[in-house]
């Protein structure tokens, strides 16, 4: 009898659950390559897997504990939750636990240290953990009881979700658009649940020429369409970034040519300008030139969607030479230490200080209200986040607009919403 | 089993950073997470709720983050059952995992309104409206999660697995 065809979903899935094959909807047990939780997500965790009664971990060198979303502590009660989790992970021998001044935003920094790679299954207490498909893996984010179970036994249970196949076509792309447009844009079209249950397959001539940054992007705001993952393909270029990281093998899956997507979408890159999603939900998207006048009064540049070095760069070459708008505060937050260090040899950090940004250690901070940048009532702020919830950068009648790096700092720069040819 | 309760209703796509705002994130404390239940959506809720309330929302119910702390926070803050369109699925898990029974049913959603009486059998999954006399049907929940429930949550379900090789 001849298989069908599967989607790289299916076959990474079918590979970890031991199996030939699995089909949309089933449920099934997988082997897991990575756990991940954070400083809000695996005291919880912490607290489930004790109850279990292990001794140990499933693998000490497979779990990442990543405090990154209100550090540096910033107040007794945080201070106590990361407490935990640095006991934890000495009483368990945990390898990859990273403190403040070696660690960064756990989307950016896990791939940047080799930990995820392609074909692996990686699963986390922490919606974003879908940003790893951009390497050609299956990821996604669960809450802290099913990674405790993950940590205690290595496996997780999983509904395989159906596929929907997004083929971004075309080369004639909008000189300022970036992986974040596309996602928007996506967004936009879709809606909030519009890829509920389901994995986000990306594909087509613009995906191939997106740089891995602007893959990380779009796999991070999967989970923004209600998606279980977001996968790309796996080519030369996800090659050349896992080369020199990886410290075990890696496999590459691609998608069958007769493998089932419940929808197939279609768009062509150039009618993609860049994007801005209005308060309070990501598919409230609009291209740049039908935003209107929007003042702002902040404008954050950093998070696991966009705090990577291409972002940064595309920040510094609008910002240069230029001048942060008196009405507004810019803050700029590297995603992780190392793309710190990188940005500050190219010379980026000393164009954003120069400009009157303020630019910080990495951390979540402002991207979930947490500390760093929170918006007092009515104030309005342009961010390069992933979320525009009621209340997510602080006071619950603030406002949050998202948008890619050159878009928010051209906004810095004149104090309203702005495009960056306006900035040229 | 049946729970029975009166409705507190909300809208469509009610996301985690509502249930409970990141801003209270630094504790996992469930009874300090219930005392600013759903305050974004509703910032009079924490003080109005009481135990065996049900909340009935639309679609996309809990989307967001993973926060386990959003399902705690309306389970701490006393709330017998969520009934909505949809759930996300991250907040699905959670639910069963902790173990706060969810419905899903757009009729019943679109159906009942703020202050109902509402019955549910939690085996069947039939809601009964008894304000406004009317019946619907939850979405079945599937045996390996009806597992689970019986294991009393996936942690149970878990030792029992684990019980054989490794227990202390
Ligand atoms: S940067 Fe924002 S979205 Fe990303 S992990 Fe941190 S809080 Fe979550």
């Amino acid at each position: 009898m001849n298989a069908m065809g599967m989607t790289i979903t299916e076959k990474i899935l079918a590979a970890h659950a031991g199996r030939d094959e699995v089909h949309p909807g089933e449920l099934i047990n997988v082997r897991i390559d990575l756990a991940l939780a954070n400083d809000i997500t695996a005291p919880v965790a912490i607290k489930e897997f004790e109850k279990i009664g292990v001794e140990k971990v499933f693998d000490r060198d497979r779990i990442a504990l990543v405090p990154d979303h209100f550090t540096p502590n910033k107040d007794i009660k945080s201070a106590e939750q990361v407490k935990i989790v640095r006991e934890f992970a000495r009483r368990y021998g945990i390898t990859n636990y990273f403190e403040v001044g070696r660690m960064g935003i756990e989307h950016c920094l896990l791939p940047q240290e080799g930990l995820v790679l392609p074909g692996d299954v990686v699963i986390g207490a922490d919606s974003h953990t879908c940003t790893y498909g951009a390497l050609g893996a299956f990821a996604t984010g669960v809450g802290s009881t099913d990674l405790a179970a993950a940590m205690a036994t290595g496996e997780v249970w999983l509904k395989v979700p159906e596929s929907i196949k997004f083929i971004i076509k075309g080369k004639k792309w909008n000189k300022w658009v970036s992986g974040k447009d596309i996602i928007l844009y996506i967004i936009g079209k879709i809606g909030v649940d519009g890829a509920l249950y389901k994995a986000m397959e990306f594909c087509g001539e613009a995906i191939s020429d997106l740089s891995m940054d602007g893959r990380f992007t779009m796999a991070n705001m999967a989970i923004e369409a209600g998606a279980k993952n977001g996968i790309f393909a796996p080519d030369e270029k996800t090659r050349a970034y896992v080369e020199g990281r990886a410290r075990r093998p890696y496999k590459f899956y691609y998608s069958d040519e007769d493998a089932n997507y419940s929808e197939v979408y279609e768009f062509d890159i150039s009618e993609i300008e860049p994007q801005v999603a209005f308060p309070h939900l990501p598919e409230n998207t609009r291209p740049i030139s039908e935003v209107g006048t929007v003042y702002i009064d902040q404008a954050v540049i950093g998070s696991c969607t966009n705090g990577r070095i291409e972002d940064l760069r595309v920040a510094a070459q609008v910002l240069r030479g230029k001048k942060v708008n008196p009405n507004v505060r810019l803050i700029i937050i590297p995603g992780t230490q190392e793309i710190y260090l990188q940005a500050l040899k190219e010379g980026l950090i000393e164009v954003f200080i120069e400009a009157g940004a303020a630019v910080s250690t990495p951390t979540c901070g402002p991207c979930l209200g947490g500390h760093m940048g929170i918006l007092a009532k009515g104030e309005k702020a342009i961010a390069t986040t992933n979320r525009n919830f009621v209340g997510r950068m602080g006071h619950p009648e603030s406002e949050v607009y998202l948008s890619n790096p050159a878009v928010a700092a051209a906004s810095a720069i004149l104090g309203r919403i702005a495009s960056p040819e306006e900035v040229e | 089993m049946t729970i029975r309760g009166r409705v507190w209703k909300f809208g469509a796509d009610v996301d985690t950073d509502a249930i409970i705002p990141a801003r209270y994130l630094n504790t996992s404390d469930p009874a300090e997470l219930a005392k600013h239940c759903m305050e974004d959506a509703d910032p009079t809720f924490p003080a109005k709720v009481r135990p065996g309330d049900i909340i009935v929302a639309g679609k996309n119910f809990g989307c967001g983050s993973s926060r386990e702390h959003a399902p705690i926070a309306i389970k701490a803050a006393g709330v017998a059952a969520v009934v909505a369109a949809s759930f996300a699925r991250i907040f699905y898990r959670n639910a069963f995992n902790i173990g706060l029974p969810i419905f899903e049913s757009p009729e019943a959603a679109e159906r009942i309104e703020e202050g109902d009486e509402i019955e549910i059998d939690l085996n069947s999954g039939v809601i009964r409206n008894l304000t406004r006399n009317e019946e619907y049907q939850a979405t079945a929940i599937p045996p390996f999660m009806q597992e689970l429930l019986a294991a009393g949550g996936l942690i149970n379900y878990v030792r029992k697995k684990v019980g054989k090789e490794c227990i202390r």
